[in-house]
């Protein structure tokens, strides 16, 4: 019991993808312009670790080991590609914003990576959790990232408005405020971490 | 304590500090400070005045709280110097609260983030004009027109710099802008709109020849700028995209004397810190910040790109620093 607590909060604290693994910068910097979108990306990556882990965790003995990156492959695809059937078919809007990124989650490290590392070697309980974890992780990262973004470049919190944009910067909602804010929260993260 | 091993006397010290040369680099820039509050009045000193406060006081917060260093740095002068450049980049009469950020910015992103003075690999004047350029975009394109201590602080009458007309002349071909110009007397004295500090070349020039008199600054840096533009302006000439009202040689004059040219080539692009060290590093650091100001002015986006091409020559200052002089005695390969 206590080893599968560690294997959940694993992902969201000690190797959290963002701050700790630095893994799929990507869909990091260009998803989250605002709050909801980037905690739609965060959500949508962690349904397809969660499935892809335990699929590819029931599969880890037949899978030849000579094949076994395309075959995880096919896996999360598999899944990536009813992410997006769904997110075009039920959340048209919050596809549009994020379109190709939804795709790219096929190649997102986080997904291979945990494959790779934790689903190959580990039974199907612990895969499960670890997947949900790390996509939590992921998920809150993006979210915080999204929300001091939107925030700053926008003068709104998950749409509401805070105060008039008329004072809002708008390159917080560019791709260069994205690289600020991460270099600062990274910087923050690390300097809690190390107390 | 350290151990120091100490040479035999004579021990010359030539009076040389940081504090000396951002006092004579302040001092060359008042002439082209005098012009401005001329020419923008109120706005030049209260823009100037809140931007040099800002940073300082940033600075001194940023190295008292955050750091917790025990010496404290704004003695040397170098936030004063930052903030003034910075003010020098903003059009006059824009709001309090964007010079303020712009201040915080420059300094606590710009600099300290980095470790401070010697560390920043960016000019942190430039980081904080170019954040507020792509932040506050329509802002910091409203240009007060020069009217002298009757321009209003806010609400001043506002008209498009020479670039901006020079710039829709290269696009379309159209030879009515032409009219539309300064004349080149005008540009040469700075009675035209644009940011704080860049209009009057005039000062400039004076305030940079000082600093290469005074050894602070040497002449590889804006010399291959100013040559590099100047050849570009004239290749385009030659080659025949300007219309028939513009002749090559008014060309090369309005590029050189038009928007932060002068500005960033005697004061921008010569910081010690983001610029090279070597003779050979310094002229192509030059030369690579005036290809890519005439690239973005011909085709970019924006009508300027002095603060984005010597933001992007800085990125490449680590390399450039590769180029070394020879050792003495060292053998020619």
């Amino acid at each position: 019991m206590n080893n599968a607590l560690k294997t959940l909060t694993n992902g969201i604290l000690k190797e959290n993808p963002t701050f700790a693994l630095v893994l799929g910068m990507c869909p990091t910097l260009a998803t989250t312009t605002s709050a909801v979108n980037g905690m739609s990306m965060g959500l949508a990556t962690l349904f397809v670790l969660v499935c892809s882990n335990v699929v590819i965790s029931l599969l880890k003995n037949l899978i030849p080991d000579k094949v076994r990156i395309p075959a995880f492959i096919v896996v999360i695809a598999t899944f990536v590609t009813m992410v997006q059937l769904v997110m075009q078919a039920y959340l048209p809007g919050i596809y549009d914003v994020l379109g190709l990124f939804i795709p790219l989650i096929v190649v997102n490290c986080i997904v291979l990576g945990r494959a790779e590392a934790f689903a190959a070697k580990n039974t199907v309980g612990l895969s499960a959790l670890d997947g949900l974890g790390m996509g939590l992780g992921f998920t809150l990262s993006l979210t915080v990232l999204g929300i001091i973004r939107e925030f700053l470049g926008a003068g709104t919190v998950f749409g509401l408005q805070i105060y008039s944009s008329h004072f809002a910067a708008l390159i917080f909602v560019l791709a260069p405020g994205a690289f600020i804010c991460l270099a600062y929260l990274m910087a923050a993260v690390n300097k809690l971490q190390k107390k | 304590m350290a151990h120091f091993i100490t040479s035999p006397a004579p021990h010359v010290h030539s009076g040389d500090s940081v504090r000396r040369n951002m006092l004579l680099v302040i001092l060359a820039l008042l002439p082209a400070y005098v012009a401005s509050v001329i020419e923008f009045g109120w706005g030049a000193l209260i823009t100037a005045a809140i931007s040099i406060l800002v940073c300082v006081c940033t600075e001194y917060l940023i190295n008292r709280y955050v750091l917790k260093e025990q010496r404290q740095t704004i003695g040397d002068l170098s936030a004063v110097l930052t903030g003034l450049l910075l003010a020098f980049n903003l059009p006059s009469g824009i709001d309090w609260w964007i010079v303020v950020i712009g201040a915080v910015v420059a300094i606590g992103v710009g600099k300290m983030t980095f470790g401070g003075l010697g560390q920043n690999p960016f000019n942190p004047a430039l980081v904080g004009r170019v954040f507020l350029l792509i932040a506050y975009p329509a802002q910091m394109t409203t240009w007060p027109t020069p009217q002298g201590f009757d321009t209003k602080y806010i609400d001043a009458e506002t008209g498009a710099t020479p670039l901006y007309y020079l710039k829709q002349m290269l696009a379309t071909g159209d030879s009515s802008v032409i009219d539309q110009l300064p004349s080149l007397a005008d540009s040469f004295w700075g009675v035209m709109g644009g940011s704080l500090g860049e209009v009057c070349a005039f000062a400039l020039i004076i305030g940079g020849l000082f600093l290469i008199c005074a050894r602070v600054i040497t002449w590889h840096i804006p010399v291959s700028i100013i040559a590099t533009v100047a050849l570009f302006a004239a290749v385009t000439g030659w080659t025949g995209h300007l219309p028939e009202a513009m002749t090559t040689g008014d060309y090369v004059l309005y590029s050189l004397l038009s928007g932060g040219l002068m500005l960033g080539a005697f004061f921008m692009a010569t910081d010690y810190v983001t610029s090279p060290m070597s003779a050979w590093g310094k002229i192509i650091f030059g030369v690579g910040i005036g290809f890519i100001v005439m690239v973005i002015r011909t085709w970019g986006n924006y009508p300027e790109g002095m603060s984005f091409a010597i933001l992007i020559m800085n990125a490449c200052v680590p390399l450039l620093n590769k180029i070394r002089p020879q050792r003495f005695g060292e053998k020619k390969k």
